[in-house]
């Protein structure tokens, strides 16, 4: 599947519910179900700033040329929106990472119910594995 | 019935809510729950008359024109400065500074009397219970004079420990700047002490009355503090205004804050000669529509009346604290022998964001993370608490809605 088509599924999931209160319920399970991160990654270069709650956001770039995320937070809701944007970014390129469109988070009405401050913690995570992509990718050049 | 009982308490808390146009509101298709009033407070429609009818009747700059207009704002102007005198006991309108608010009123101090008064070796105490406001100054003008700054230490139930204060109170100690009720826990301090205190060493003392000066009544004189720093916005009134109150003999020996007009008396390029008290410190136009908007608010609260509202506001702590107590792996971080209507707590395995996020989601206003007061979270050993601060238009049924909101939240999320 394509990040596109990911994304799409994503969006469809949330449209089956019918309040925020059952989206709520949906994101804390995701949360709750993160695989949990290596202790080695827990350090203060993995933190992302932006949030109240504290993340650690660590990449892996792979033999298979992609790009594989790992993360944690000590607030699940958080812990949520994160397993998501693992889902859709996860194993993919530097160059898909890059180019992804990430509307998902506006179409499940993410950026408008989290106040301002939050969504905040939401896109510097996006810009950080943005930003670990990009890395990669300068590296990657350098060595050819 | 709650309506008879609230009655015979005295503050009609329905009627109250009345006077409030946006606690009819709607968040998330739930009536607002509205509990962050230690943040800022909702305004009454006095609050939001006054300042139309400032700029719809007689907007004009003040001071200085002789036309009718001007003459009316300067008027409305000044006659804040005198309710303020009054509200908070000072013994004459030119001790009365007006400000942007605390932040503003505690950084002219630091900035004025500091750099003037503080030399190498000299120390300043503030307490482990700050707001950023009342600790960032001081690190500044400390830093610039090679000065100390001290700290008193809080202890277990959130009070501040006296005997560790007059152990750090020397001949050394030149200003001592505490804050009258803590934002983050409630807690009362005993100012009255610590100033007489300071006073017997010589030094001087700052009160930062960003939250007690909507829940106690205070009379600077008795209080018989050097400085009182305090913010419409918390006691109903608008935002981006607020009071300095100093003892005259004091402001009048301080170097000039700002400069510009306003402030002056004649300016030549060889040398410039500064106006009186209280203007002395009052560079530039100042925020006339918030500043007549201020009296409104003081105004609504002596209507209302001081005893009606604090015994109301106590009903309420009593009241959420009991409940809140109730629910399981729920702490109160703060437990003073005298508080505010504010309770700051925590929850096992669960984190405060989460729980402001599902509340929220609930129509009900909390506030978590770490109340501007980083370092007292530190003396904890907690990254945050979430926060619930009464105001006198908060009812017991939105306390139980707080409730109800907590143990869905905590039932979804452990
Ligand atoms: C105890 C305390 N001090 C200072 C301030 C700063 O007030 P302002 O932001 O109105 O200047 C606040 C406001 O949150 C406060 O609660």
């Amino acid at each position: 599947m394509t990040i596109q088509q990911i994304e799409d599924e994503i969006v469809e999931e949330f449209s089956l519910f019918d309040s925020w209160d059952d989206k709520y319920e949906y994101i804390i399970d995701l949360g709750k179900r993160l695989a949990p991160l290596d202790n080695k990654y827990r350090i203060d270069e993995n933190k992302v700033r932006g949030c109240q709650s504290t993340v650690w956001l660590a990449a892996e770039y792979k033999e298979d040329g992609k790009i594989y995320f790992t993360a944690d937070s000590d607030a699940i809701i958080v812990k949520g929106l994160i397993s998501m944007l693992i889902r859709v970014l996860s194993g993919r390129t530097p160059d898909e990472i890059i180019n992804a469109p990430l509307t998902f988070i506006q179409r499940i009405g993410m950026t408008t119910h989290l106040a301002q401050t939050r969504s905040n913690g939401l896109l510097s995570m996006v810009k950080q594995m943005k930003n670990y992509a990009v890395a990669f990718k300068i590296k990657n050049s350098q060595l050819q | 019935m709650q309506v008879a009982a609230d009655l015979q308490k005295g503050l009609d808390v329905y009627a109250i809510r009345e006077q409030f146009p946006i606690l009819k509101r709607e968040v998330k298709g739930k009536p607002l729950v509205y509990l962050d009033n230690a943040a800022t407070s909702q305004k009454p429609q006095v609050v939001i008359d006054a300042l139309v009818n400032y700029y719809t009747n007689y907007n004009a700059n003040i001071h200085r024109g002789i036309h009718t207009l001007a003459e009316e704002a300067t008027a409305a102007f000044e006659a804040t400065r005198d309710t303020i005198q009054k509200f908070i006991g000072a013994a004459s309108r030119e001790e009365i500074i007006f400000t942007r608010g605390t932040t503003e009123g505690i950084n002219l101090v630091a900035y004025t009397w500091g750099r003037q008064n503080l030399h190498a070796g000299d120390e300043v105490i503030i307490s482990g219970m700050e707001h950023h406001s009342n600790i960032v100054p001081w690190q500044i003008i400390c830093e610039e004079k090679k000065a100390v700054l001290k700290v008193i230490p809080v202890d277990d139930n959130g009070e501040l420990i006296l005997e560790e204060f007059k152990k750090l109170l020397t001949e050394k100690t030149k200003i001592v700047s505490v804050v009258h009720v803590s934002n983050a826990l409630g807690t009362v301090n005993p100012v009255k002490q610590i100033i007489d205190a300071a006073h017997a060493k010589g030094a001087v003392v700052m009160v930062d009355g960003a939250q007690s000066s909507v829940h106690l009544d205070i009379n600077v004189q008795e209080m018989d503090c050097d400085f009182f720093a305090f913010s419409a916005h918390k006691l109903y009134g608008p935002t981006g205004v607020g009071a300095l109150y100093g003892k005259k003999h004091i402001l009048e020996a301080m170097p000039v804050f700002q400069g510009g007009g306003e402030m002056i008396k004649e300016v030549t390029f060889a040398k410039t000669t500064y106006n009186d008290l209280p203007y002395k410190y009052e560079a530039g136009t100042p925020n006339i529509a918030d500043v007549v908007a201020f009296k409104a608010a003081l105004d609504f609260m002596t209507e209302t009346g001081m005893k009606k509202m604090r015994d109301y506001e106590h009903e309420l702590l009593a009241y959420a604290t009991e409940q809140l107590e109730q629910i399981e792996g729920l702490k109160i971080i703060g437990k003073a022998r005298e508080k505010t209507s504010l309770i700051s707590f925590i929850i096992d395995k669960v984190h405060p964001q989460d729980v402001g996020i599902l509340l929220d989601n609930r129509g009900i206003a909390v506030r978590t993370g770490h109340h501007c007061a980083q370092t007292l979270m530190d003396r904890f050993c907690i990254p945050g608490t979430i926060r619930a601060s009464f105001a006198i238009y908060n009812t017991k049924e939105e306390i139980d809605a707080l409730v109800e909101g907590l143990k869905k939240a905590i039932k979804l999320l452990v």
